[in-house]
């Protein structure tokens, strides 16, 4: 039992960032029906943003301790941060444990710019061409921007750690009635399924209760009729590439504590998006974040020893494996609207 | 959805187009590579060129990068640029700066991407298109074993860079293939007493394995070495190479009844796996009334800097450390050397990746000249059996049974408080070279021949 609850917790965080992930690309999907493959490379760029916020923080100057030699024997250059220099020891190595934290602030103007730059510079000149011509620029596009982090950030994980305060596990079981050391979670884990559940949160009530939102949710459901009613729709879709942009970007800054980042990351993630806005349904918000924590948890079950000594393999198949039943039982997916890619 | 333009005649055609480029022979044919000296890739004029196949982009990259660095300081230490390096240490003193045979070295570079196929199709185009006489370098034992095969079929020299699967000089070993690296089997025989003295006789070991060559000899040879000393092994896992979050490898190893957590992982699944890890509090928890404890058989320094503070503590076994001379004295001569030349030339002090290449570029320079040919079969007898010192692991000899180098092996372990960024693993013990060595018939290395020296004519 306390192993099925422990797969279960390990899926939620995995399968909130497939839900991020393919909330952004629902969101792009359903406004300005364009498949986004570059989408992946948008959640790369966010962990790269606590990155460059941890570099910058780091930013050192040098002095000479002649009383102790590197290891070529010359004497000693000893960093210290201008965090620490500026904002005194303590405070300033606060600032600079609390990086990833604080990259969220950091984060979220640059991704909105780097989105709307992705839509206005490229992607609006493919909303007429067919998906596969979308798919292939997207694609490239990614390609693009995975090199030019490796170019800046070179092929290695860089290590990004969470805060002090949040390092570490706890006793999850304890809380629930388990076993001592039987549900052993980490706590920023669990950090990250809670920023992930307000996120999705904070966009479903943008769209449900804001003007704002409602425009756009009429504009996906009859972009024409939106169109003929006076409002500028397409600014708003682009607005809402931004805020897509964004979303992957937050979830990329909160994953840099759980795996170091490294340029691969958003194709890593994105394939896996694509199926889990495949089975969530295409164009379905909801379908999508349920998909992302279904697919996360199935996932997790079929990673475990059992499942592999009962099915080899499975772990690495398994994802697609429902893919290819949902597309044959129900194409439209799990809860995609009626008449969404079943023509 | 968009009409496809695809008719079934242009398919036909294209389809007709790709089989027919697929058929094509790729094997080599011998008139592109004989030459009149009878051998490939002969040189002729003032200069000979090494090729040097690393991986340039992939998870190994920054591997590459330093494996780079390390045979450009070679090329020009034998061209008598720059200190010279470990050409003053090495026992042989055949090589006098003057280049080899007299001709002055160049080289060039290829990418790997750390995928075979990759590999080989850049190893193929240095040897047909640059005339390269010997390939060096790579970072995964995947690679190695298929580079090596490539250049045992076209007859040049391959004198492998980190490759540490048994199979490389076991089951797929080659006559034209050299490793200077250690590998998984002396990983096992030198961490066995270690772990002995560190953990005890009585563990249950449970191990993640990563599926392909390197993580299969890895495993079964701490699981041999381990079980040696009364352990129990409770599971093996294999992970999928693209894995990137081990999460849900790792939640279950507590439940398992295991104490000892085994990561046979590299590069980049190394860091995520440790990481993981120690993010589901492995390194803080008990199992069995013990401390639980986690093992990563082969260090390197570049990993270690991914995985930051989370390697701490941690054991392991590397080829060589750049500490070894200033710690455990002269018997390791030649770092200095190499670290000095290497630090001033690039800011910092080399990885252990960094160094089998330089060592195996001056290797296969000082047979050359000592053999008097550039001709592989020539060099591979210079080669066998070669006992040498002075270039940073003690006195090593080259084997002629399996072309695998024997020397002491160095057992580190994660610092506690690094003091700087290159200072992360500090040397526990140096496993002496008998205790690391096998018969080359050995179960673990069976089911391989060397066969023949190709010289390609």
């Amino acid at each position: 039992m306390d192993a099925i609850f422990l797969q279960i917790l390990n899926g939620l965080d995995k399968g909130s960032a497939y839900a991020l992930i393919a909330l952004g690309l629902t969101l792009i999907f359903g406004t300005l029906g364009v498949v986004n493959f570059a989408h992946g490379a948008l959640f790369m760029i966010g962990a790269f943003c606590a990155v460059t916020l941890s570099r910058l923080l780091s930013l050192s100057f040098t002095t000479i301790d002649e009383t102790r030699t590197d290891f070529l024997g010359n004497p000693m250059k000893v960093e210290t941060p201008y965090a620490e220099w500026l904002f005194g020891p303590e405070f300033g190595a606060a600032i600079i444990d609390w990086t990833v934290p604080l990259s969220i602030l950091f984060a979220i103007p640059v991704m909105l710019v780097v989105g709307l730059v992705m839509e206005r510079g490229l992607i609006k000149h493919f909303y007429k061409r067919p998906h596969a011509d979308q798919i292939l620029v997207t694609f490239g596009l990614a390609i693009v921007l995975q090199e030019v982090i490796k170019y800046f950030y070179g092929a290695n994980p860089i290590p990004t750690p969470a805060p002090e305060l949040f390092r570490g596990s706890f006793d999850f079981g304890a809380l629930l009635g388990f076993e001592a050391n039987a549900v052993i979670y980490p706590i920023w884990r669990a950090v990250y399924f809670i920023f992930s559940l307000t996120v999705i949160a904070a966009v479903f009530g943008f769209l449900q209760f804001t003007t704002f939102g409602m425009v756009v949710r009429a504009g996906m459901a009859d972009r024409e009729t939106v169109g003929l009613l006076g409002i500028d729709i397409d600014k708003r879709f682009t607005i809402m590439f931004g805020i897509a942009a964004a979303v992957a970007g937050l979830a990329g800054v909160m994953y840099t504590p759980i795996n170091p980042p490294n340029y691969h990351m958003g194709m890593d993630f994105l394939v896996l998006s694509f199926v889990v806005v495949v089975v969530g349904g295409m164009g379905s918000l909801p379908g999508a974040v349920l998909a992302g924590f279904l697919l996360g948890i199935l996932e997790s079950f079929a990673s475990t020893a059992w499942a592999i000594n009962l099915v080899p393999g499975i772990n690495q198949i398994i994802i697609y494996l429902v893919a290819i039943v949902v597309l044959l039982t129900r194409p439209r997916g799990l809860m995609g609207r009626k008449g969404v890619m079943e023509e | 959805m968009s009409s496809s333009n695809y008719s079934r005649r242009r398919l036909l055609k294209t389809g007709a187009a790709t089989g027919a480029a697929l058929a094509t022979p790729t094997l080599f044919t011998g008139a592109a590579w004989a030459q009149e000296q009878g051998f490939t890739n002969a040189p002729t004029g003032g200069t000979v060129t090494l090729g040097f196949n690393v991986p340039q982009t992939g998870p190994y990259a920054d591997e590459g990068a330093d494996e780079l660095r390390a045979f450009e300081l070679a090329v020009e230490h034998l061209n008598g640029e720059g200190d010279g390096g470990m050409l003053s240490t090495f026992s042989s003193q055949a090589l006098e700066g003057s280049g080899i045979l007299g001709k002055r070295v160049e080289y060039v570079t290829g990418d790997t991407q750390t995928k075979s196929d990759a590999a080989r199709a850049s190893a193929r185009s240095m040897i047909e298109k640059d005339g390269v006489i010997m390939i060096s370098g790579g970072s995964s034992s995947g690679v190695a074993v298929a580079v090596q095969g490539l250049c045992q079929e076209a007859g040049i020299i391959f004198m492998a860079g980190l490759t540490h699967s048994n199979d490389t000089t076991g089951k797929d070993r080659k006559a034209n293939g050299f490793r200077h690296f250690f590998n998984a089997y002396q990983s096992a025989a030198a961490m066995g007493p270690v772990l002995e003295s560190l953990y005890g006789n009585d563990r249950k070991a449970y191990h993640l394995t990563a599926d392909y060559t390197w993580g299969w000899t890895t495993q079964e040879s701490m699981q041999a070495a381990t079980e040696a000393l009364g352990w129990e092994t409770v599971n093996n896992v294999l992970t999928p190479l693209a894995s990137t979050d081990f999460s849900s490898y790792i939640a279950p190893v507590l439940q398992s009844g295991a104490d000892v957590l085994f990561l046979n992982h590299y590069g980049g699944n190394m860091v995520n796996s440790l990481t993981n890890a120690v993010q589901f509090g492995l390194k803080e928890a008990q199992a069995n009334g013990k401390d639980f404890q986690i093992v990563v058989p082969l260090y390197s320094e570049l990993m270690a800097r991914g995985a930051g503070q989370n390697i701490a503590g941690i054991p392991g076994s590397q080829n060589w450390d750049w500490k070894l001379e200033n710690q455990l004295g002269e018997k390791y001569k030649g770092t200095n050397d190499f670290v000095q030349a290497f630090g001033e030339k690039y800011g910092f002090p080399p990885s252990q990746a960094a160094h089998t290449c330089y060592v195996q570029t001056l290797l296969y320079a000082d047979a050359v000249q000592r053999a008097g040919s550039f001709n592989p079969c020539a060099v591979v007898e210079a080669l066998e059996g070669f006992e040498f010192d002075g270039l940073g692991n003690g006195p090593t000899l080259y084997r002629a049974e399996d072309h695998q180098c024997f020397k002491d092996v160095v057992v580190v372990r994660g610092k506690e408080n690094p003091e700087n960024e290159f200072d992360l693993v500090e040397i526990v013990e140096v496993t002496p070279t008998e205790a690391v060595t096998y018969p080359h018939d050995h179960p673990m290395f069976a089911g391989g021949e060397l066969g023949e020296c190709n010289p390609g004519a």
